[in-house]
């Protein structure tokens, strides 16, 4: 235990980390750690370099293991169930399957009309953003591992449940009409794979996503550092604190419309947690943010109808405050 | 010959297009460039995954933005 403690601070937490910048703050720098500068900028520089170091790391590893997990490959896999297995299957296969949003319409005009239920295609497209490998470590890293362990299982849940009310709803009927035309579809033949591909393909993976989230990152820590130390804490107990029940609704609202990366909003889902807020206030907030955003809902309404959609943004939705409220009541056995 | 090229236009998509069309000149290969941007198109052409490119009206990659270098084989007849 002592050594699997020690792994943890020094890989995933890099505790040395934040006393080297302490260090670089108070002796080069000659601000006081006290101060609010001081404490600000430690943390900013600390979190920062903690989440690229890790980042890197990170994508590169999901991005092996991904390349087993073409898009294609799981819409064959998926083929093979049906009901509830098919649902489990997508949600957890939308974990591994590399996704990016702007490749989300054509992934779903491809298993729609490949014959998946439009229901177990949306539990993929649920946990797809939203239960990120690299999202679960960063989070142990962060929080710990029993909050990562308990965000993965009720993602899944939530994608799972949601993708089976939309089956069980039979809305096949709620998908722009253009899509059953295509049902000829040419199946695309996937090249095998050597060691070398998978590796290159991590590596460009690694410099797509550092490329796309850095900005989110920087302004992530940055709101993450206000929030640590210039936002009295007063004031954001007062508005989003645990014992406020409309705490995780407001986290919730008002994280749909944003788009960001969930990288950019860990640093955020920290700094409020460390000012009293509870855990599932933060978690609704960084769930929000990342399953649902302004642009991938616009984008999503070009294939499905307006009720399908409605359902959808519902289902997610409810989900995302019901956890939230979950975590804040039994948030005792998570930290 | 026709070059397309599949995608919404994100970045990736404007970085293939720059490489097929160096893959082309430095092959002295005249070629005329077509941008499939709408979503239904894409999808009829199987690819769930861009950037496509499309060499005379056959996938010949996804998923991937490819290099000069490595466009060069699939565009030489």
């Amino acid at each position: 235990m002592a050594f699997f403690s020690f792994l943890n601070n020094t890989f995933l937490k890099m505790t040395w980390l934040n006393e080297l910048v302490g260090k670089l703050v108070s002796d080069v720098f000659n601000i006081s750690l006290e101060s609010q500068l001081g404490a600000s900028l430690q943390f900013f520089i600390y979190d920062v370099i903690k989440i690229f170091i890790l980042l890197s790391v990170l994508i590169f590893t999901v991005s092996y293991i991904q390349s087993y997990f073409p898009p294609e490959r799981t819409r064959k896999i998926l083929g093979r169930y049906k009901g509830f297995t098919a649902n489990l299957l997508g949600a957890l296969l939308g974990t591994v399957t590399p996704f990016c949003s702007c490749s989300s319409i054509p992934l779903f005009i491809g298993f729609t009309s490949a014959g998946l239920p439009i229901g177990v295609t949306f539990s993929f497209l649920i946990s797809s953003p939203l239960v990120d490998l690299a999202s679960v470590i960063l989070l142990a890293s962060i929080f710990n591992w029993r909050i990562a362990l308990a965000y993965v299982v009720v993602g899944v849940f939530l994608a799972v449940i949601s993708g089976t009310i939309i089956s069980k709803l039979k809305m096949e009927d709620q998908v722009a009409s253009f899509i059953y035309k295509n049902s000829g579809m040419p199946e695309l033949e996937l090249e095998e794979l050597t060691f070398r591909d998978r590796i290159e393909t991590s590596i460009a993976g690694v410099k797509e996503i550092v490329q796309k989230v850095w900005l989110y990152v920087l302004i992530g820590v940055g709101i993450g550092a206000l929030i640590h130390n210039v936002i009295p804490e007063s004031f954001i107990t007062a508005v989003l604190g645990v014992d406020k029940w409309y705490s995780v609704p407001l986290a919730t609202l008002v994280g749909v419309p944003m788009y960001a990366d969930i990288f950019g909003t860990l640093p955020i889902a920290e700094a409020l947690v460390s000012k009293g807020v509870g855990i599932g206030t933060a978690l609704s907030f960084m769930m929000a943010v990342t399953a649902l955003s302004l642009p991938s809902i616009v984008m999503l309404k070009k294939v499905v109808k307006n009720k399908l959609l409605a359902v959808f943004i519902g289902l997610v939705v409810t989900g995302i405050i019901i956890i939230g409220l979950l975590f804040n009541q039994f948030a005792f056995y998570l930290i | 010959m026709i070059i397309k090229i599949l995608g919404s236009g994100c970045n990736n998509c404007v970085r293939l297009e720059a490489n097929a069309r160096k893959a082309a000149e430095e092959l002295g290969i005249t070629a005329e460039f077509v941008k499939v941007k709408d979503m239904a198109d894409i999808a009829a052409y199987g690819v769930m995954r861009t950037p496509g490119l499309v060499v005379d009206e056959k996938v010949v990659s996804f998923g991937k933005v490819l290099s000069p270098e490595d466009i060069k084989p699939l565009i030489v007849k």
